[in-house]
């Protein structure tokens, strides 16, 4: 089973007091963006044998969103971290490094 | 003025501990940036408490006391005679601030589970590690209990208080009563 901690209240919070919330980091084109663009932001998503990082919301707990870094293939949890950024925190992406060489994933590796 | 009844008019039940549902209790939800110090003390004031909790903790008790919620949210205990005049107190304090307070206590359900093994009650039915060393007095857990969010604290040895929405409280009260169930002890704690 799945156990995330959540950043905002420290709970090691398991599989059904989260929800998930799909892929991190997107980037919204709205009105005004050209199609391919829209596109792109509405349906293209990565699915990576490997590396990811997701949306999770502690939906029976705290009810904040957060993000995490884990591995599609073996499940480990390379952490979690705060909602209000855009790209991942740098510690964590040593970390990835350290335990995926070579990861790549859209802009980050 | 109708008279108000709380969810259940006080059911209980006697299995390997007590589950019983404790009546009307006046609950204000206050969301607002909580390092604000003349947040904190208005609050503390309401309560009748002296500092707001830590993370996943609550101070004080039903009759007065504050749980908190999430980073950005807590939960006033008051009497439930005196809600509505908590609430404005806390309006007329806080007036130009940002901050949301509202009474919510007719839309909760407040339930005891008290007795040798109250612990197991609650660890049958929520994912939460309940063991003496990881939870103690005035520890709180906001998650769920089978299908239905709950929160829920302890409030001295082998004995616990839960709160949910009214509107699962009959469901709240089947569950918690089985999982006190005579019979049901498994003694793991």
């Amino acid at each position: 089973m799945l156990t995330l901690q959540c950043p905002y209240c420290g709970v090691m919070a398991e599989e059904t007091e989260l929800s998930a919330g799909g892929e991190a980091h997107l980037k919204r084109f709205g009105p005004g963006s050209s199609d391919a663009d829209f596109e792109t932001y509405m349906f293209m998503r990565e699915n990576p044998k490997g590396v990811h990082f997701e949306r999770w919301r502690h939906a029976n707990g705290c009810g904040k969103w957060f993000h995490a870094a884990r591995c599609t293939v073996t499940l480990e949890v390379f952490g979690t971290y705060t909602a209000q950024t855009s790209v991942p925190p740098a510690e964590l992406l040593e970390t990835i490094r350290a335990a995926r060489p070579g990861f790549k994933w859209r802009e980050f590796e | 003025m109708s008279e108000a009844i709380s969810v259940l008019a006080g059911a209980n039940t006697e299995g390997f501990c007590r589950v019983s549902e404790l009546g009307l209790h006046g609950m204000i939800t206050v969301r607002g940036d909580l390092s604000n110090a003349d947040l904190a003390k208005a609050l503390c004031a309401v309560a009748g408490v002296d500092a707001l909790p830590e993370v996943r903790k609550m101070v004080g008790g039903l009759e007065g006391g504050i749980a908190w919620m999430s980073p950005d949210e807590l939960m006033v205990f008051v009497p439930y005679a005196q809600v509505v005049d908590k609430v404005d107190e806390l309006n007329s304090t806080l007036a130009g601030s940002h901050f949301l307070a509202v009474n919510v206590s007719d839309a909760r359900a407040v339930f005891g589970i008290d007795g040798a093994g109250a612990r197991e009650v609650i660890a049958k039915v929520a994912p939460v590690d309940m063991s003496p060393e990881a939870f103690t007095t005035g520890d709180l857990r906001r998650t769920r209990i089978a299908q239905v969010a709950a929160a829920f604290w302890m409030a001295g040895d082998d004995s616990f208080r839960l709160i949910c929405f009214r509107s699962v409280g009959d469901y709240a009260f089947k569950l918690l009563s089985v999982s006190a169930a005579k019979g049901g002890e498994v003694g793991y704690f």
